[in-house]
C-alpha cells in the first residue's frame, strides 16, 4: 500500500467513525481488509482503495469502515464495572427512581452484544426491578456485528470468556455446538445502528452510559466532542462508565471521576449562567 | 503458594493445564484418575482442582461426590474441564458440588476467567 493510499484510508476512517489509524497499525489494515478485497472481486488492497475513490462508493465505504472497527467483546468484560453496576449504581438508582420506576441504560459500543446482554442478565437478577421499565439501548456503528448481537447466538469459546457457568445455565439454551441467549434476556435489549459521532439526542436520555474501550481509538478532539455529547444525554445524577485504559482526567471538564470507583464518572453540575439570574428575582440570593 | 491438583487421564491435557496454571503461580500435583486423585487429597488437600469427567478406574463425577463427602473435601474449588459439553452434564456436575465448568477445548484466557470467577486468582 502506498503512503497516499494509507493516508486516504486514515482520512476516510476518521471521518466515518472517528477511528484514528497510525502507521504501526498497517498490519491491521491487511488483516481486516483482505476479506473485503476478495468479496468485492478486487485483486489487491490498492485496487480496493481505487474503487473507494470513485464517486458512487458509499456502500463500499460503509463496508470498509465496518471491517476496520474493533469488535472484540466478551461477557462481563473486566468484571469490575459490572460489580460496580450491581453493587453501587443499581441500588442507588432503585432508590432515586422509585417513583418513576424506569431506568434507561445505554451500551454505546455494543459490538456483538455481550455487554448489553451482561447488563440485562444482571438486571434480571434484581427481583425488585421485576415490575420496572428497564430500557437497555445498545448501539454500534457496524450493522454486521449488530446482526450477530440481535441473533444472540454465541460459540462455546465466547460463552466461556467471563460468563459464570450458573448464568450460562440460567440464561442460555444449547443449539448444536452453539449457545443461544434466552428470549427473555434478548427482548430486554434494543439494538440500534448508530454512529457516536452523529446526533445522539435521537436516543433519548439515560441514567447510565457504558462507553468502554471506544474513546481510546479517537484523537483528542474527537474524545472531547464525544464526551460532551454523551454528557447531554445523561441524567445529572447518572453515571458514565469508561474502559480500564480510559479516563476523562485532563481531557474534559464535563465529567468527574467517582472517588474510589475506578472507571466511574459523574456529570459535573453545569455552572449557573450569571446573566440568567436577575437581582431580586424569585430564587435569587441578594447579599 | 496455592496448590492445584490436575486430574486427567490424558498426559497431553495435564501438560497443557500445568503450563497454564504454573503461569498463574500454582504448585501443581497431577493424577490420571479419580482414585489416584482421592489418595492425593487425603495426603494433602489442595486449594484448587481441575477435573476431567471421563477417566478409567474412577471418573470425575464419582471423584467429586467422594471428595465432597470426605473431611476437608468441601474446601477445594473444583473446576470441571471436560468434553461433556451439554447442559445436562453441566447441571449434574454443579449439583454434585463443582464450582465452575470449562468445556474443552479451552485456552489460557478461559482458565483464567473461570479461576477468577471462583476466587482462585
Amino acid at each position: 500500500m502506498t503512503p497516499f493510499d494509507f493516508d486516504f484510508l486514515c482520512k476516510l476512517l476518521k471521518e466515518r467513525s472517528g477511528l484514528v489509524l497510525t502507521h504501526e497499525k498497517e498490519y491491521l489494515v491487511e488483516n481486516r481488509l483482505m476479506p473485503v478485497v476478495r468479496r468485492v472481486g478486487c485483486a489487491t488492497i490498492a485496487e480496493l482503495i481505487q474503487r473507494l475513490k470513485a464517486p458512487a462508493a458509499d456502500a463500499l465505504k460503509v463496508e470498509v469502515t465496518e471491517a476496520m472497527m474493533i469488535n472484540e467483546s466478551f461477557f462481563f468484560r473486566d468484571k469490575n464495572p459490572f460489580d460496580q453496576f450491581r453493587d453501587t449504581i443499581l441500588p442507588e438508582l432503585i432508590e432515586k427512581r422509585s417513583k418513576r420506576r424506569r431506568i434507561r441504560l445505554w451500551s454505546a459500543a455494543a459490538s456483538s452484544g455481550q455487554e448489553p446482554y451482561s447488563l440485562a442478565m444482571m438486571v434480571a437478577s434484581f427481583s425488585r426491578l421485576a415490575d420496572w421499565q428497564i430500557d437497555i439501548v445498545a448501539t454500534d456503528i457496524s450493522n454486521e456485528v449488530l446482526e450477530k448481537a440481535r441473533a444472540g447466538i454465541y460459540s462455546q469459546f465466547e460463552v466461556q470468556r467471563g460468563l459464570p457457568i450458573q448464568m450460562l445455565m440460567q440464561h442460555f439454551e444449547q443449539v448444536g455446538e452453539q449457545w443461544r441467549i434466552s428470549d427473555k434476556v434478548r427482548k430486554m435489549v434494543q439494538f440500534r445502528q448508530h454512529n457516536l459521532l452523529t446526533d445522539l439526542s435521537v436516543l433519548g436520555m439515560f441514567d447510565v452510559v457504558f462507553c468502554r474501550n471506544v474513546l481510546i481509538y479517537f484523537d483528542q478532539a474527537t474524545k472531547v466532542d464525544a464526551l460532551e455529547r454523551i454528557r447531554r444525554q445523561l441524567a445529572p445524577d447518572g453515571y458514565l462508565i469508561l474502559g480500564a485504559a480510559e479516563t476523562v482526567v485532563g481531557l474534559s471538564d464535563v465529567f468527574a471521576p467517582v472517588p474510589d470507583k475506578r472507571g466511574l464518572y459523574r456529570p459535573k453540575p453545569k455552572p449557573l449562567a450569571v446573566a440568567a439570574v436577575k437581582p431580586g428575582a424569585a430564587g435569587a440570593r441578594v447579599a | 503458594m496455592k496448590r492445584c491438583l490436575i486430574i486427567d487421564d490424558s498426559s497431553v491435557i495435564r501438560k497443557v493445564a500445568r503450563r497454564i496454571l504454573e503461569g498463574f503461580g500454582f504448585a501443581i500435583v497431577e493424577a490420571s484418575d479419580g482414585r489416584q486423585a482421592l489418595d492425593a487429597c487425603r495426603k494433602d488437600m489442595p486449594e484448587a482442582i481441575l477435573l476431567d469427567w471421563n477417566m478409567p478406574v474412577m471418573d470425575g463425577y464419582e471423584f467429586l461426590r467422594a471428595l465432597r463427602s470426605m473431611p476437608g473435601g468441601d474446601k477445594p474449588k473444583v473446576v470441571f474441564c471436560t468434553t461433556e459439553n451439554d447442559l445436562a452434564h453441566i447441571a449434574r456436575a454443579m449439583h454434585a458440588g463443582a464450582d465452575e465448568y470449562i468445556m474443552k477445548p479451552f485456552d489460557k484466557e478461559i482458565v483464567q476467567a473461570k479461576f477468577q470467577e471462583v476466587g482462585l486468582l
